[in-house]
């Protein structure tokens, strides 16, 4: 007899273990990219989800990945499948996503309601020194989801996840 | 839900929009390496990255939802007069300048475009335009930033934005040039329609341009460059399409 809930808790927790390659301690379930998970009645798991940026050049390698780690748990059929179905924002990156990409180096996105304002980006709070006295110096990073800043306080140029 | 002639039209919105983002991505991207200052590299070579990454989203429509060929073939194996994005994206990647203006001038009406999808009754298209929406709003940013710092430069930095304003503005008209069947997509909620987002954009392009201290040509006496999406192009894209599809050419199975 299959037990389902501890079935797709262990899933999750298998999910868990797969890291965006951009930010290699974050793992896709802290960065809100699995929107849905299920076990069908022929024991099959049905993985969902949604790109960050829609050229993202690694979504195919998370979705082989997290593949993997799910068949390593035993399951058969593993099926994962990206759409739009549900949209990114970088509002679904969890409290403790934030923490790690702050600690990552990187100023974690502020969240917003409906839009991100683009004058956020102006003074965000620096990663290393929390000082707000900064400038934005590029909404284009190193990859297509960071932005580049300067620090006027600690002196140092940081780079942000941008909100989206 | 739609009928034949609605689907088709359809078809000609989503193929026109796809080849747009192509082949600007394609341009956009002949800057890295080039850029004037190491930001600039990046943010031209991330934006084309976001545009056939737009383009992909457009194919995907298509083959998934429509029928057509799958992604690569649409991109890389049609012939020069297949392609119906407009002669603004073709044009090669001139001065810094040229490429700046055009990039204002193509994003703001990006944004417009995909912000009214994303209300769509075309639920495939809704959904690829909320996310990227999001993704354009950062290009429209980054245009308009360095837009208006040069607006406001000296007086070549001025000169030179000006000049770049009034070659690329018939050009940029054409992005709006109507196709057959449109009205079908408006009536049914599609599509808002070429001449309401040229509207739209007119206002923007005309604030932006306000606050960088820059004129807007007379737009009355401009004839627009259109031609695009019937499949007319001018001398430039054949070779751009040579140059994107030649490992393709060479080892149509190849992964990269």
């Amino acid at each position: 007899m299959v037990n389902t809930t501890t079935d797709t808790q262990a899933i999750w927790n298998a999910i868990a273990t797969v890291m965006d390659p951009e930010i290699p301690v974050l793992s896709v379930v802290d960065l809100g990219i699995i929107t849905d998970v299920q076990i069908t009645e022929m024991g099959a798991v049905q993985v969902r989800m949604t790109p960050t940026f829609s050229g993202c050049p690694a979504i195919k390698l998370m979705e082989k990945q997290v593949h993997d780690a799910v068949a390593s748990l035993g399951f058969a059929e593993v099926q994962v499948e990206t759409n739009f179905d549900v949209t990114w924002s970088s509002n679904r990156i969890s409290e403790k996503g934030r923490e790690i990409i702050k600690n990552f180096g990187l100023a974690p996105p502020p969240k917003y309601k409906d839009q991100p304002d683009m004058k956020l980006l102006e003074h965000t709070a620096c990663p290393y020194c929390n000082s707000s006295n900064t400038t934005l110096k590029t909404p284009f990073g190193p990859t297509l989801c960071r932005s580049m800043h300067y620090c006027y306080d600690c002196l140092q140029a940081f780079e942000q996840f941008k909100p989206i | 839900m739609f009928n034949t002639d609605t689907l088709n039209a359809l078809r000609r919105l989503l193929l026109a929009m796809a080849d747009d983002h192509l082949i600007i991505g394609h341009r956009n991207s002949e800057w890295t390496g080039l850029g004037p200052i190491l930001e600039e590299d990046i943010a031209f070579s991330s934006i084309a990255q976001d545009k056939i990454g737009h383009a992909l989203g457009l194919y995907s429509i298509l083959n998934e939802q429509l029928g057509e060929a799958d992604p690569d073939t649409l991109a890389f194996m049609r012939n020069e007069t297949d392609f119906t994005s407009c002669q603004l994206v073709e044009y090669p990647i001139g001065e810094y300048d040229f490429s700046l203006v055009r990039h204002l001038l193509f994003d703001v009406a990006a944004l417009i475009r995909f912000e009214d999808a994303s209300h769509s009754a075309y639920d495939p298209l809704a959904k690829l335009a909320r996310k990227v929406k999001g993704e354009i709003k950062y290009h429209v940013f980054h245009a308009s930033t360095f837009v208006k710092q040069l607006g406001q430069g000296n007086e070549e930095s001025k000169a030179r934005m000006q000049s770049a304003i009034n070659q690329n503005m018939a050009l940029a008209l054409g992005m709006f040039e109507s196709y057959e069947g449109e009205e079908l997509l408006v009536q049914q909620g599609i599509y808002k329609g070429e001449a309401a987002i040229r509207t739209a954009w007119l206002g923007e392009v005309g604030a932006i341009l306000l606050e960088a201290g820059l004129k807007m040509p007379d737009i009355d006496k401009l004839e627009p460059v259109y031609g695009g999406r019937k499949g007319f192009h001018t001398e430039y894209l054949q070779p751009l399409l040579d140059e994107m599809t030649e490992v393709f050419r060479i080892d149509p199975a190849a992964e990269w």
